[in-house]
């Protein structure tokens, strides 16, 4: 019993979500969503990995913002790279080690990383013989040049992987 | 006046970027440069679609119009799952890349 009051964020999303699936805020809609997101969340907590709770709402925000903008201009890139005919594409691979451990937050950023300026992630894998996550990420140009892969390992890891870190501390 | 000025550019913008994504699905050399398409430049341009039909409905109709913030979220947290799932089918299936596939993940 009373389960979901030990989860107050997430019936608060469901009940969030409800009301704006029907579209209204009215005190019948807000008295059933309510009930729903009770009736869920207590259902299913039990289902559910144990995590922890992201921390600092300004952090959060200001990587949702930034994500947001990087989103823009990774279409704006991808773009031109497909429209440019003279172009030719240089994909390459790159393992990056993870230094993030919580399983939702290595999510996050796995799709952080599909979703911004010419990468997506392909794949995650743990070796038998360290403790390391590798996320196999795909570039989709670029591979030409001099230290690419060192390059966007780094940059991958200052720009997501590090506000990542501070929001799961 | 103003707005439908600014919904029609938004729709046009988004389904420009429609089609360059169906573009890029064409023109790009393998499976896995693909893959980028879907992830990216079709976000934008369901994005700018779902702002349009957001501002539109908002303003035609009353009360605010906010399926379109649902659709938004929905799209962000399955695109990258069902690219990173096509990705690691592909590695299994040993599909043709243009780049080396370091031996990690390899599949024996």
């Amino acid at each position: 019993m009373m389960t979901w009051l030990r989860f107050p964020l997430t019936t608060l999303a469901l009940l969030a979500l409800w009301l704006l699936l029907v579209g209204s805020v009215e005190p019948g809609q807000v008295l059933l969503g309510a009930l729903l997101a009770a009736l869920i969340t207590g259902g299913t907590a039990g289902f559910w990995p144990r995590r922890r709770r992201p921390g600092r709402p300004w952090l959060i925000l200001r990587y949702l913002w930034r994500l947001a903008l990087d989103i823009l201009t990774a279409n704006v890139r991808v773009a031109v790279l497909v429209l440019d005919r003279r172009r030719r594409p240089r994909p390459f691979f790159v393992e990056l080690p993870l230094a993030l451990e919580d399983p939702f937050a290595i999510y996050l950023f796995a799709s952080t990383v599909s979703l911004t300026p010419g990468t997506v992630s392909a794949d995650l894998r743990r070796p038998a013989d360290d403790g390391r996550t590798l996320l196999l990420v795909h570039s989709l140009d670029g591979g030409d040049a001099e230290g690419a892969s060192e390059r966007l390992c780094r940059d991958l890891k200052q720009r997501y992987e590090q506000p990542l870190m501070e929001i799961f501390r | 006046m103003l707005i439908d000025l600014l919904v029609s550019a938004l729709v046009l913008l988004g389904a420009a970027f429609a089609l360059i994504g169906s573009i890029g699905l064409v023109r790009l050399p393998d499976f896995f440069t693909r893959l980028h398409g879907p992830t990216k430049a079709t976000t934008l341009g369901i994005g700018a679609m779902l702002v349009a039909s957001s501002l539109y409905f908002s303003t035609q109709s009353e009360g605010l119009a906010l399926h379109e913030l649902l659709i938004t979220v929905f799209l962000f947290m399955t695109a990258p799952v069902s690219a990173n799932l096509l990705a690691k089918a592909a590695l299994h299936l040993r599909v043709r890349s243009i780049a080396a596939i370091p031996r990690a993940f390899r599949d024996s």
